[in-house]
């Protein structure tokens, strides 16, 4: 286990690096931020001066090492936009979009797992088939137009919940939280739901295949040759080894949800990392874009890390050994 | 006289699929007494299997138990409610399965495999249960079984599965155990051992054994009468050293031909010219004609299941009454 995690602290290591290469090759060649940032009527010297202080004027490899040396620290760069660090501007949105995700992963494998069960082991019943074609409705439909949808209903002509925002918040260990409070909880709702509409239905299809072909195995046959209660089959034999499909997509499902949960959080104005890196993208505010990358690359090997390790504890046979 | 463990009458198991009804098991009938073994043979597709998850009401949609009965120590098991036939499953009538790769659960411990059927039929502590699975590993000649209680299946061998699989079969000291084929996946040796335990199990707790099996060879050795099916029904029943001694059944006579050993050195493996019918368009009359070398025109007829010498019944209008040369 120690090696293991060894070994994949080394593998992240070298990701992360690769990545930042990438990512700032990448966002260099998007475009250049002087034309954006430096008002059209600034004179030479002036030009010159701010170039100077962004640090635009030195060769792309030495700007690469500069940053590298500063990431190192911790310092991932002041925003060009915002003059305040990247690290701070982004870590500041966190916590908007990670309750926005956890809550979305929850309401999908509290809906989704039970739904996902009673249609694998009742292939056949109306209650099944009417499962099965909501999921596809929860993949096909548009976020943004569900979100819309979920807007006109529920907050303008019922007004039963508000549709922007993130209402009253608490802080708490430094960071401002939504669903500690009353309010908070309320502004959620709709954006929880609306993101959580394809991971559902992800959740159903998956649980259901996994129990349709598990309920064939031996070792289900001689659960019930051995008489055991059907509950005790299906939520002990079955279930458990139904989980390992579900933890690996619901796991790669939950980075991607904070990585690019854009659309719900520009639809119901909801102040996440997601809104944050479109408008930085859209004023080329470089270091805002490669902090935020990084992260999401360090969130996503973590992810996987935890998935890993999942694994082993739920299937015996998956061993954590540092072979690569 | 108490009724015997086990009476198949008549015994039909249809399944009803898209391409038509597959009669899987087609009027058998067969007695098991306490402490008896029958050997159930036939090739791949005959409904051996079948017969036997019948037994046990474990028959998958879209089969199911269309006709006949199943009369377990004189009560009709279809008469019997789910939950009632739960509690026969796993405590008096047990299975073992063919392939021990695939019945153990691979995500949990052998001990709560175990535990759970004891808990599933008996009232007692978790302690005393854990105690009764450590007694059964070690009387199927698990190593350790202190220590093997915690281990995964895959921690096991092949054999050792098996082992475990017949432990948890006995836990609960059954009066009838259906094995299917539980030792065609393993080393000859593997078997054999095996088949000397299932002998003595039965022998001294008077348990009978439904042992199902295309392995001639091992019912030669193990069992007491033998059963031969072919196409979803008996062809040839009786004492095993009768019927392997001789054969009334052109299908029996074409099974004992094919064993390897029975040939002689330097000539052609003997076999069963054609293969099995499929069961969805099975020819009116007899089943085997088509492969049978003492087919005759009357044989369109379907042929009558019987007696031919006192306790040997076969199915053909024209057994081998004479000694058949081997």
């Amino acid at each position: 286990m120690t090696v293991f995690l060894l070994r994949r602290l080394l593998q992240a290591a070298a990701v992360v690096l690769v990545m930042s290469l990438l990512v700032f090759l990448g966002v260099y060649a998007i475009g250049d931020p002087v034309e954006i940032l430096i008002s059209p009527e600034a004179d030479q010297i002036e030009r010159e001066r701010a170039i100077q202080a962004l640090g635009l004027d030195l060769p792309l490899w030495q700007q690469y090492l500069v940053f590298l040396g500063r990431a190192l620290q911790g310092d991932l760069g002041l925003s060009f936009v915002f003059n305040e660090p990247a690290l701070r501007l982004i870590l500041d949105r966190m916590p908007a979009t990670l309750e926005l995700a956890v809550g979305a992963t929850l309401v999908a494998l509290v809906i989704g797992l039970p739904l996902g069960l009673y249609a694998g082991l009742r292939p056949h019943s109306p209650v099944s088939k009417g499962i099965l074609a909501g999921s596809i409705l929860g993949f096909s439909l548009p976020t943004f137009w569900v979100g819309l949808m979920l807007i006109m209903v529920f907050a303008v002509q019922l007004g039963w919940l508000p549709s922007t925002g993130r209402g009253e918040t608490v802080t708490v260990l430094g960071m401002r939280w939504s669903f500690l409070t009353r309010d908070g909880l309320a502004h959620m709702v709709m954006p929880t739901v609306n993101l959580s509409l394809f991971k559902t239905s992800l959740v159903i299809r998956l649980t259901r295949a996994g129990v349709r072909e598990t309920m064939l195995m031996d070792y289900v046959k001689f659960a019930r040759a051995k008489g055991l209660s059907p509950a005790r089959i299906t939520f002990v034999h079955v279930f458990k080894n139904i989980l390992i499909p579900v933890v690996t997509v619901v796991g790669l499902e939950f980075g991607g949800t904070i990585a690019f949960s854009v659309v719900t959080e520009s639809v119901f104005a909801w102040p996440g990392m997601g809104k944050l890196i479109i408008d930085s993208i859209n004023v080329l505010d470089r270091p805002v874009m490669v902090a935020y990358l990084m992260i999401i690359v360090l969130m996503f090997i973590t992810i996987n890390l935890v998935v890993d390790i999942t694994y082993s504890l739920l299937d015996p046979r998956v061993r954590l050994e540092g072979k690569s | 006289m108490s009724p015997p463990t086990l009476q198949v009458r008549n015994l039909k198991t249809h399944f009803f699929t898209r391409a038509g009804v597959v009669r899987a098991v087609d009027d058998v009938s067969f007695t098991v007494e306490s402490g008896k073994v029958l050997g159930l043979v036939g090739e791949s597709g005959s409904g051996k299997s079948v017969t036997g998850f019948s037994i046990l009401g474990l028959v998958d949609p879209p089969g199911r138990v269309t006709g006949g009965s199943i009369l377990f120590k004189g009560q009709d098991l279809a008469t019997l409610s789910e939950a009632a036939m739960r509690r026969l499953r796993g405590n008096r009538i047990a299975m073992i399965f063919q392939d021990p790769m695939m019945t153990l659960n691979p995500v949990l411990r052998i001990d709560t495999q175990m535990i759970e059927t004891v808990l599933a039929h008996a009232k007692v502590s978790r302690e005393e249960a854990r105690q009764r699975a450590r007694d059964a590993l070690g009387q199927v000649g698990i190593p350790s079984p202190e220590e093997r209680l915690h281990a995964y299946p895959h921690q096991f061998s092949g054999g050792m599965r098996q082992r475990v699989a017949i432990a948890i079969a006995l836990l609960h000291k059954p009066d009838l155990i259906v094995a299917d084929e539980p030792t065609t996946a393993l080393d000859v040796t593997i078997q054999g051992q095996i088949l000397a335990e299932a002998q003595k199990l039965c022998a001294e707790s008077g348990t009978a054994l439904i042992w199902i099996t295309h392995d001639l060879s091992v019912v030669a050795g193990l069992a007491d009468d033998i059963a031969v099916m072919y196409a979803g029904k008996v062809v040839e029943q009786g004492p095993v050293v009768d019927v392997l001694d001789a054969p009334l059944h052109p299908y029996t006579v074409g099974l004992i031909g094919s064993v390897p050993s029975r040939n002689h050195r330097g000539e052609p493996l003997r076999q069963i010219p054609g293969m099995t019918p499929s069961l969805l368009n099975l020819p009116a009359g007899c089943a085997f004609r088509a492969r049978c070398p003492r087919a005759e025109a009357r044989c369109a007829e379907p042929p009558p299941f019987a007696e031919y010498r006192p306790g040997r019944f076969a199915r053909c209008i024209h057994p081998y009454q004479e000694a058949v040369a081997a």
